[in-house]
C-alpha cells in the first residue's frame, strides 16, 4: 500500500490555489477544445503546449491533461445536442444520445454522459493508481529487446484492433517512422535523410504534424460537409440531475463493463473511439432493451461514454509507466514530458516520484471539477457551437498558425503544418488512420534506438527477441495482433462454413 | 443513394482514383526514403547498424504496402465519389486563402496576416457586416498579443506595420 502514501503526497502537491486555478482553466478550454470543430484533445495540447515553457513541470501537466479531460468531457455535449460528434470517440455517443434530446430528454442524456465518463475515468485512474508503480518497477528490469518487443506490440495492436484496412494502418504508420528518421541519427549522430536542406535538419516535429493533421484536415473535412448547426435547446437544472442520479445505479452492469472494455483498449493503444463503438455493440447484445437502442435508450449514452472516458484516461498507464502512449494526445503529452526534460518510462516513477503522483492526484480532482463544470456550463459551451463557422473557421486556423509557429518560433513550421493539414485531409477521406501516423513520428526515434541497440548485442541475429521468456512472449503477441485481420479472415472463410456441415 | 455521374451536381473524382493518387504518392515517399537511405548506408559499420538500416527497411514497407493498396484501388471497381466538385470547391474556398496567409507570415508577420484572414474570410463566406468583421478581426489580434507577448513572453514574427509602431 506503498502507492496510498504516495498518493497522499500527491495530493498534498497538487492542493494549491495555483494549481486549483489551473484545473478549472484547463477543464474549460478542453470543453471548449472539444466542442468546437477543428480542434481537439490532441492538437489542443499541442498548441498550448509551448505556453507551458515556462511553468513548472507539475503545474504544466495539470494545465494539459485537465485540457484533455475536458476535451473527453466535451464530445458529449456536441453529440447530444447536435447530433455532430465533437470528436471521434463521441460517434456511438450521437445513436441514443440525440435520439434522447430529439425527444426532449436532453438533460437526462447529458448527466448521464457526464457521470458515466466521470465513473469511467475514476475507475482508470483507480487502476492507474494501483497498477502504474507494478508495471514501472517490473519495467526497470527491460533490456533494449524487452523495450522494442513494447513498441513492437503496441504498434502491432493498431493493425489488429483497428477498422482500417490493415495494409493501410501499416502504410500510414510507416510513413510516421519514416518521418521520425528524418534530420539527426540520434544513435551515431549522422544527418539523414535530409537531401542538403537546413530546414529539414531538426527533422519533422510531432507537433506540427498534430496540429497540421488533426486541427487543419478537420476544418477541411468540416468544410466539404458544409455544416449547419441546428442544435437542440440545452436545459439541465439539479432536478433533472438528481433524478437522472437516482436512475443510474440500475445499470452497474452496463457501467463496469464498459469500464474493463475501456481500460483494455486505453492501455493497448487502440483508443477511445474503438472502445466506445466496441462497448456500444457489446452493451447493445447484452441489453433486454437491446432492440430499442438507437431511439433514446439511456444505457446507449452510459456505454460508450464510460468506455470512451476510460479509455483516454488509462491511454496515459503505459505513457507514464513504459514511456508508450495510448493514444495520440498521451503521445502529445508524452513529448511535453521531454520538451521539460522528463525521461518518460519506468524510471519517472523512481526519479520524479513527486511529479508522477502530483499528476495521478490531479487525475482524480481533475475530473471532479470536471463533472461541477461541464454539469453547470452547458449552456455557455453549447452558445459557443452557435457561432457560425464563418467566424469559428478562420480564428481557429489563426490559433493552429500561431500554435505552429510557437513550437520552434519558425516560420517554416507553419508552412509544414499546412502541408501536413492536406495530406491529413487525403489521408482521412481515404480511410488511413492518423492515430498510429503520430505516435510513430512520437516513438521513432526511440523504437529505433531499442531495435539497434538489441542487434548490438546480438551481433545482428534477429533471434535475440526470442531469446528470453518475457521478450517472446510479447513479440509473438505482437505477431499475433499483427496478423490478426489476416487469421480472423482465414477463420471467418475456412472455418465457419466447415463447421455448419 | 444511387449517384448518376453524368449528374453535374452528383459529379466529382471517384474515391478509387484518389485512393490510387494517394498510394502512388506514398510510394514516392518511400521510394525517397529508401533513397536516402542508401546514401548514408545501409549495412554494418564499425558501431553496428549504419544510420540507413532501419529506415531504409521502413521504406521498403511503405513501398509494398502502398503498392498493394494501389493495386487493390485500382482492382476494386467502385463508382463512389471521392467528393462532389461543389464540395472540393467549398474545401479549396479555405485552401488558397490559407496558402496566402501562410507564405505571408514571414513577410508581413502573423498580426496583420491574420487580421486579414479573418476579416477577408468573414466578409467573403459569411457575408458580415464591416463593423462585426472588424471587431473580431482586429479584437483576436490584441487578445493575442496580449496573452502570448506580455503574459507568456513569447515572441510572434512581425512585419512592417509592427516596426512603425515600435511594438
Amino acid at each position: 500500500m506503498e502507492s496510498i502514501g504516495d498518493l497522499m503526497g500527491g495530493f498534498a502537491v497538487v492542493l494549491s490555489w495555483q494549481n486549483l486555478l489551473y484545473m478549472v482553466i484547463g477543464i474549460v478550454l478542453g470543453v471548449i477544445i472539444g466542442v468546437l470543430p477543428g480542434l481537439g484533445g490532441a492538437n489542443g495540447v499541442a498548441i498550448l503546449l509551448p505556453l507551458t515553457f515556462s511553468m513548472s513541470p507539475t503545474s504544466a501537466i495539470i494545465l494539459l491533461s485537465c485540457i484533455y479531460w475536458g476535451a473527453l468531457f466535451g464530445g458529449a455535449i456536441t453529440s447530444i445536442l447536435f447530433n455532430i460528434p465533437g470528436e471521434p470517440w463521441s460517434v456511438a455517443t450521437t445513436f441514443d444520445g440525440h435520439p434522447m434530446a430529439q425527444n426532449g430528454k436532453a438533460g437526462e442524456a447529458l448527466t448521464a454522459a457526464f457521470t458515466s465518463s466521470f465513473v469511467g475515468a475514476l475507475f482508470a485512474v483507480v487502476v492507474i493508481t494501483l497498477a502504474a508503480p507494478l508495471v514501472a518497477s517490473f519495467a526497470l528490469q527491460f533490456g533494449p529487446a524487452e523495450k522494442f518487443s513494447v513498441f513492437f506490440l503496441a504498434f502491432c495492436s493498431f493493425v489488429g484492433m483497428g477498422k482500417e484496412p490493415p495494409t493501410k494502418t501499416i502504410a500510414a504508420m510507416m510513413l510516421g517512422f519514416a518521418l521520425a528518421a528524418v534530420g539527426t541519427d540520434t544513435v551515431t549522430g549522422q544527418l539523414r535523410l535530409t537531401f542538403g536542406s537546413t530546414e529539414l535538419l531538426g527533422g519533422f516535429d510531432f507537433l506540427i504534424a498534430v496540429i497540421g493533421l488533426f486541427g487543419i484536415g478537420e476544418i477541411l473535412l468540416t468544410m466539404e460537409e458544409g455544416l449547419h448547426f441546428k442544435g437542440k435547446a440545452a436545459g439541465i437544472n439539479p432536478a433533472v440531475v438528481l433524478q437522472t442520479w437516482k436512475e443510474l445505479p440500475r445499470y452497474w452492469v452496463t457501467s463496469l463493463r464498459s469500464c474493463l472494455i475501456g481500460c483494455w483498449m486505453g492501455i493497448t493503444p487502440a483508443g477511445a473511439t474503438p472502445a466506445s463503438f466496441m462497448s456500444y455493440g457489446i452493451a447493445k447484445r447484452a441489453s433486454k432493451n437491446g432492440d430499442k437502442f438507437g431511439t433514446g435508450e439511456i444505457e446507449g449514452v452510459i456505454a460508450p461514454e464510460t468506455a470512451a472516458h476510460a479509455a483516454g484516461t488509462s491511454a496515459l498507464l503505459p505513457m507514464l509507466s513504459l514511456g508508450v502512449p495510448g493514444s495520440p494526445t498521451a503521445a502529445v503529452l508524452l513529448g511535453g514530458l521531454l520538451i521539460w526534460g522528463l525521461q518518460p518510462g519506468p524510471l519517472l516513477f523512481v526519479e520524479q516520484k513527486e511529479f508522477v503522483w502530483g499528476l495521478i492526484a490531479s487525475m482524480y480532482l481533475g475530473n471532479i471539477v470536471g463533472l461541477i463544470v461541464v454539469l453547470t456550463m452547458v449552456p455557455f459551451f453549447a452558445a459557443i457551437l452557435r457561432i457560425p463557422f464563418a467566424i469559428i473557421a478562420p480564428v481557429i486556423l489563426v490559433i493552429c498558425a500561431i500554435g505552429a509557429y510557437t513550437v520552434h518560433n519558425n516560420t517554416f513550421d507553419v508552412v509544414m503544418m499546412m502541408v501536413f493539414g492536406v495530406a491529413g485531409y487525403f489521408l482521412k477521406k481515404c480511410n488511413y488512420p492518423l492515430a498510429p501516423l503520430v505516435l510513430a513520428i512520437v516513438l521513432g526515434d526511440k523504437a529505433e534506438e531499442a531495435f539497434r541497440q538489441s542487434l548490438l548485442i546480438s551481433q545482428g541475429s534477429l533471434g535475440v527477441f526470442w531469446s528470453s521468456g518475457l521478450v517472446s512472449t510479447i513479440m509473438t503477441l505482437g505477431l499475433i495482433a499483427l496478423f490478426w485481420p489476416f487469421l480472423s479472415n482465414v477463420y471467418g472463410r475456412v472455418l465457419t462454413p466447415a463447421l455448419r456441415k | 443513394m444511387s449517384q448518376s455521374p453524368d449528374d453535374p451536381n452528383l459529379a466529382g473524382p471517384r474515391q478509387r482514383h484518389v485512393e490510387m493518387g494517394v498510394a502512388v504518392f506514398m510510394m514516392v515517399l518511400g521510394a525517397i526514403t529508401i533513397f536516402g537511405s542508401l546514401k548514408v548506408g545501409i549495412r554494418w559499420g564499425a558501431e553496428g547498424p549504419k544510420s540507413g538500416f532501419f529506415p531504409f527497411w521502413i521504406g521498403l514497407i511503405i513501398v509494398g504496402t502502398s503498392g498493394f493498396n494501389l493495386f487493390r484501388a485500382y482492382a476494386t471497381p467502385n463508382r463512389k465519389l471521392f467528393a462532389q466538385w461543389g464540395q472540393i470547391a467549398q474545401v479549396l474556398k479555405i485552401v488558397w486563402p490559407m496558402t496566402i496567409y501562410v507564405a505571408a507570415v514571414p513577410w508581413l508577420g502573423i498580426y496583420v496576416s491574420s487580421a486579414v484572414l479573418i476579416i477577408g474570410f468573414m466578409r467573403w463566406l459569411g457575408r458580415y457586416g464591416w463593423p462585426l468583421c472588424l471587431g473580431i478581426g482586429l479584437g483576436l489580434q490584441v487578445v493575442v498579443y496580449v496573452t502570448f507577448e506580455k503574459w507568456f513572453l513569447l515572441s510572434l514574427p512581425k512585419g512592417p506595420l509592427e516596426d512603425l509602431l515600435g511594438l
